[in-house]
Formats: structure tokens, sequence, C-alpha cells
């Protein structure tokens, strides 16, 4: 080898070094997007009601409660971040039920206590045809159903009627179907200072209340003028259970049972504890992504990989013989670049981020190609190989660099434009591509070198024209 | 490698009829039949299950039509593995067909669930737009910076070639339309100029030839030599994404059959219709060399 050539062995030597550095032991070292590692990545938009605008203040409320709320429910490394001016981005690595999560996430929580003026009769359940004898008799069964429900119906909007004439009163429906028309509010989930799940003596989850002292008196107060009467428990203007005050409550504790199951009276206690959202939001995207699903991708993802890798290194080596060689030794470094790459720059792997490197081991060997057939070129044009190696190099180099350039202009449009894992792809190309220029240009150029500089058998190298 | 010289020049016209003929079907499928447009851009719930046993598609189908879901969209991926569309919006319509399908088999995992609201589905659409805008008015810039402006035309119309017959093929097979889609289109616009690229290099380094060879031969003189390059890169790329769409799971397959289809006519479109363009164009009205 020329001595003028040296730097650039001892160039490719410690970037594979340092790069090898970086990625050795890879395990836990890239960081891997929601759709590989599994989780929730939602987005909530905050929308104007009569109630509350959204300002401001209002928002970074909203993100404080948020962030509350996924603390308390136990969720590592969690990302809430403000997106514009009134969305919010809510990630949740690792989450098993991503209802569950939607559900923290996304309901208001606004707790109140109501007074119930009066109700209507509760929607009996449908009627199924398998109850019935015959279609004749289940089509009667249907119609007076459809009586009820109508009725009930009217009974409703007569509560609307009423409604309109109370102050602060309201119509709530409940679960089996009833509407409520409820007085104003006695006390809130503002007058909260505990929340906790709890079981009663049926074994049943309930979830306990503990007021603040001014909560505390206001609800003293309201059993005090209710007993005998229905007090509803009403969370986001939906009536839970309204049950009859037996009798005046100064504790300052009180209890929601409804039909809970323990991990949703779990999720009421956090969100009570956590306070209401201050706006209401809208859920605009969900992606959830189950951890077995991910691993599946990361798997699947290798496998082809690996495939993919495998019949092109087959495919250098068997076309271009020793020169294959040097181009598959740049192909390995250029993997192993991307690697150090995605590392040093923190980024972060998707699916589709898999995807462009797979692409990249393609394309990767294109600028070996170029090379090698110009240097067939200049071999057959009577050039010593020697000089061939050089012209090739020479003049594969702008083209090289022309070809690949226009791909990274894509590849950055893409970055900019494009939201999560396909920006992982934008990531991943853009390294492939950089790394796969270097090492067509340094790499398989020092090998070559060397390869002659240690035998002098160049003829043997380069294949005949 | 034995010597062979194919005259190209010779049949670019039946190319760019074949071409051409190709673009406007797409065209009219796009326009009339229309793309199959997955939930990234139209808005809708997505569940995909798990079942421990093998479940037939006409199975869950009646499932759905009970609960009144059944114009969802069902496709099985694997022997046990189910994706599930349903165009309403609301989370009630998801959880009310996960509940039915888990009512019947009770070991069933939801493994992913995806929800895009309108609002969001018509940002990305609008965002793909400008993006696609973006991309082709930078290349264009380049080449016309590198090469010429001819050259800059013409690489641009083939890659909208490539592109447009991608999405031609998208709407004939009623493969489903994803985000990844556009990162697929974008790297296809990529590739397809590097391809291009390539040949528009050699034409002008063989640009002195133009006197003596004519237009038809510099281009015929051109494309031979890189030919065996061509090829070979397009192989070595096709090998993995070949990989990829056999082995790379059901998330990765429309975006790796954009990419099959997209790598493969952009090799045709770099050989032959761009330099087929630049032919008639020359000859129309010659340029000097």
């Amino acid at each position: 080898m020329l001595k003028r050539d040296r730097w650039r062995l001892g160039l490719v030597a410690i970037v594979v070094l340092a790069a090898l550095f970086a990625v050795f032991p890879i395990r836990g070292r890239i960081n891997l997007g929601l759709d590989l590692k599994g989780g929730a990545h939602i987005v909530l938009q905050a929308k104007d009601t009569a109630d509350s605008k959204v300002t401001e203040d209002s928002i970074e409320r909203l993100l404080a409660v948020l962030r509350n709320r996924v603390d308390q429910y136990g969720v590592a490394e969690p990302v809430i971040q403000r997106e514009g001016s009134d969305r919010i981005i809510v990630d949740l690595p690792g989450i098993q039920d991503p209802d569950a999560a939607l559900e923290l996430i996304g309901k208001t929580a606004l707790l109140e206590f109501r007074q119930v003026v009066t109700a209507t009769s509760p929607i009996p359940p449908a009627a199924e045809r398998k109850n019935y004898d015959s279609d004749a008799e289940f089509e009667r069964a249907q119609a007076r159903w459809n009586e009820a429900v109508r009725q009930i119906e009217t009974q409703r909007a007569d509560l609307e009627k009423q409604a309109a004439g109370i102050e602060g009163a309201v119509v709530a429906k409940a679960d089996e179907g009833r509407s409520y028309l409820l007085g104003k509010v006695l006390v809130g989930g503002k007058d909260l200072v505990d929340a906790r799940t709890q079981y009663d003596n049926l074994g049943r989850a309930v979830v306990a209340l503990t007021f603040s002292s001014e909560g505390a008196k206001l609800f003293d107060a309201a059993t005090a003028e209710n007993i005998g009467r229905q007090i509803a428990i009403v969370l986001d203007g939906v009536v839970i259970s309204a049950p009859v005050v037996q009798e005046r409550i100064t504790g300052g504790n009180a209890q929601i049972s409804g039909r809970f199951s323990a991990a949703e009276a779990s999720r009421l206690s956090i969100m009570l504890r956590a306070g209401a959202l201050p706006v209401a939001v809208d859920v605009i995207e969900n992606r959830s992504v189950g951890p077995s699903l991910g691993e599946d991708s990361i798997n699947s993802g290798i496998r082809a990989g690996l495939l993919g890798a495998s019949l092109v290194f087959l495919f250098m080596l068997l076309y271009y013989r020793l020169l294959g060689v040097a181009a598959d030794a740049a192909l390995a470094v250029a993997i192993l670049l991307v690697f150090a790459g995605l590392i040093s720059l923190n980024a972060t792997l998707t699916l589709p981020g898999i995807a462009g490197i797979v692409l990249t081991i393609g394309m990767a060997v294109d600028g070996n190609v170029l090379i090698y057939e110009r240097m067939k070129e200049e071999l057959k044009a009577g050039k010593t190989p020697l000089a061939a190696i050089d012209a090739g190099f020479k003049k594969a180099l702008t083209t090289i660099l022309d070809a690949n350039i226009t791909t990274l202009i894509a590849a950055a449009v893409l970055f900019y434009f494009g939201s999560g894992p396909v920006r992982g792809f934008a990531v991943t190309l853009s390294i492939g591509i950089v790394s796969s220029v270097f090492c067509n240009i340094l790499v398989t150029r020092s090998l070559l070198q060397y390869f002659m500089g240690g035998r002098g058998a160049t003829s043997s190298l380069l294949p005949r024209a | 490698m034995k010597i062979m010289f194919i005259d190209f020049m010779k049949h670019r016209k039946t190319a760019l009829l074949v071409s051409l003929a190709c673009v406007v079907l797409s065209l009219v499928l796009v326009f009339t039949k229309g793309l199959n447009l997955g939930i990234d851009f139209t808005g809708g719930n997505v569940v995909q299950v798990e079942f421990s046993a093998n479940v037939a598609v006409g199975e869950i189908r009646d499932v759905l039509s009970s609960v009144g879901q059944g114009g969802a969209v069902i496709q099985s991926y694997s022997d046990t593995g189910v994706i599930i569309r349903i165009s309403t919006i609301e989370d009630e319509a998801r959880k009310v067909v996960v509940d039915a399908l888990r009512a019947k088999h009770p070991d069933m995992q939801v493994v992913r669930l995806e929800k895009v609201g309108p609002v969001v589905g018509a940002e990305l659409r609008e965002e793909a737009f400008i993006a696609l805008f973006l991309a082709l008015a930078g290349i264009l810039v380049y080449i016309t910076v590198r090469f010429q402006f001819r050259f800059a035309v013409v690489s641009v119309l083939a890659l909208m070639h490539d592109a447009i017959i991608t999405l031609g093929i998208f709407s004939l097979t009623w493969m489903e339309i994803s985000s990844p889609f556009i990162a697929a289109i974008l790297t296809i616009v990529g590739y397809s100029l590097n391809d291009t690229i390539v040949v528009l290099d050699r034409v002008r380094e063989n640009w002195r030839h133009l006197r003596g060879e004519g237009i038809l031969g510099l281009l015929n003189m051109s494309i031979n030599q890189i030919l065996s390059r061509t090829i070979n890169t397009s192989l070595t790329t096709l090998l993995p994404v070949i990989a990829l769409f056999l082995w790379g799971g059901p998330v990765l397959r429309s975006f790796s059959f954009a990419l099959l289809v997209g790598i493969t006519v952009g090799t045709y479109s770099s050989i032959y219709i761009a330099s087929s363009v630049l032919a008639e164009w020359a000859l129309k009205s010659p340029q000097k060399g």
C-alpha cells in the first residue's frame, strides 16, 4: 500500500472502532418507538364548552392534571407534552390495557353531588327473540318495548322543560336509561382531599371519599336537608348512583358505590385525587400496541433484515467474487454505522425505521456496483488495474453523491412532515444513506488497496473485462 | 459478461405509448375506483386481535353483524390474527365489537388498537400533499443546478410516472394506504431519481459524442454502458424489499408492496422513459451540445 493512502485505512479503523464501542452491547441502547415496545400514544384536543374556554392557563392546568393522573397510575417514562395551542400528546410506554389508559386520560372526571328532584322510569330491557315462542309474539313484545321507550323519551323532554325553569338544574342520564332531574350542585369534586378504593362488606369495590373541611360542612348541610330523599352522585354528567339519604353525615367521609370493577374503582380514585380536567378534551388520535405485537414486529423485522442482507451479501459475492468481499465488508460496516448513528443521535427506532434499515442494505451496495462497473470499463479501455481502481472511484464519486443527495432531499422532507413511526423511517434512511456513501468511498477503497498492496496480485483481483 | 448492445431508442415510441397508457389507466383507476385509504387518512377505528386458535373470517363477520358492525373490514394476516377496521369513530363502537368477540372467544387478545379522528386524518392528507410537492420541488431545483433544466424535467416526469403507476396498482389491488405509504412513495421518488441520475450523469459525460452519434446514438450508448449497474442495483435493492414483503409482518406489508412496485417501475422508467422523453424533446427542438 502506498504511504499516502494509509490515512484512509486508519480513518476507517478509527470509525469502525468508535462505532463498535457505541453499539456493543446493543441490548437496551436503542430507543424503541411505541410501535415496537408496546404502549399507548394518545392525542387530546381541548375544546371550548359553555362552562370553560380553552385558554393558556387552562391548558397548563390540564397538563398538570394529566401528569398527576399518569404518575399515580404508575407508568414508567411517560411523555406528556403540548402540541400547538390546544393539543396534548400523551405517550404511555408498556401499557397493557389501552382502553383503561384512554379512560384515565380522556375522562374529565367532574364529580358532583346533586339533589334529585324527580326521575323518569328506567328503560326496560329490550325483547330478545329466544324468550318468545313465535315471531308474532316477539314482534308484539318489541312494539311494547318501543312504546315504553317512547314514553320515557316524552318524560325526559318534560323534565328538560322543567329544568329550564329551575336555576342550576340539569337533566342527567343513568346507566339503565333512566333520566333524572337534578337540582343545583351541593358538593363538588374540588371539595375533596382524598379518594381511595375500598371494599364494602359484600366485597364490592367502592370509592371512599374524604372531603376538605369546607366540603365536609357542605356535605353535612346537604345530608341534613335531604334526609329521606335521594342525592345523585354525578360523574361527567352521568348519574352513577342516587342513594336515599338515611341520616345526616358529619364526618366529611362519603362512599360511592356503583357497579365498579376493582380496576374501575381504582381508576376513578386516581382521577378524583388528581382532579377533574379543567377543560373538556376529545381523544383525536389513539394508537396502542400491545407488548407482544411489538416484540413480534421486532422479530419479523430482524428476520426480514437478516434474510434480505444475506441475499445481498450472496449476490455481491457471486457476481463480483473478490471485489464482492470488499463490498460485503463495506456493507457490514455500513450496517454497523447505522446502528451506531441511531444510538449516538439518540434517535427512536420504529417499525418503518426497521424497514428503512432493510432498504438501506439494498441501496448501500449501489455505490459499490457503480464503482466496480466503472472499474471494469476503465480496464476494458486499457488502463492498468491500479489506474482503473483510481479512475473508477474518481468518476463514480460524483454520480454516487448526486444520486444519494436526491434521496436525502426526500428523506429530509419526510422527516420534517412525518410524525412518529414515519419520522423514524426518515431517520434510518438518512443515517443509512450517509453511512453507505462513507463505506462505498472509504471502506471499499482502503480494502481494495490493502488487498493489492498485500499481495501485488492485482490482475486476479479484478474481473477480466 | 458478454458485451451486448441493445437498441433501446428504436422502440422508444412504443415504450412511451405503453407508459402513457399505464399512466392514463392508473389515473382513471385512481379517480373512478379510488384508493383504499386507511384510517390514517379517513379517520376510524382499527383493532388487531389474536385468537388462541384458528378462527374463520366468516365467523368473525357473523359476530360483527350481530352487533351492527357488518360493514367492518376484516382482514386475517395469519392463522390466528385478524385486523378489523371499523369506520365509526366512537370508542363505543370499538368496545362493542371487542366485547362481542371476547364473549365468543374469551382468550382473545387485543394486540393493537388505533383510532384516528377525522380532523387528524384531513391534516395528514394535506401534509402528505405538501410533503410530496416540496420533495418534487427540491429535487427539481437540485437537478437544475447540477445538470440542466431539461434533465430536471425528464427526471421529474419519470418519477411522476412511477408514483402514478404505483398509485394505480394500489387502486387495482385495493391494498390499504396508510401513513407509511407516504414514506414509501417518497422513497420511490428518491430511488427512481437516483436511477435516472445515473443514466443522465452518463449522458452528460458522453455529451461530446453528440455530434458524431446523434442524440439517439448518444442515449443508446449511455444506457448500454450503465445497464449492468442499473440491473444489479435494482436486484440488490429488490432482494431485501422482497424479504420485507414476505417476512416483515402485516403492518409493513403494504409499505413493502409499494416499494416493490415502485422500484420495479422506477428501474424501467429511468432506463427507458427519461431517456425517450429526452430523445423526443431533442429531436423536436435540438439544443446545442
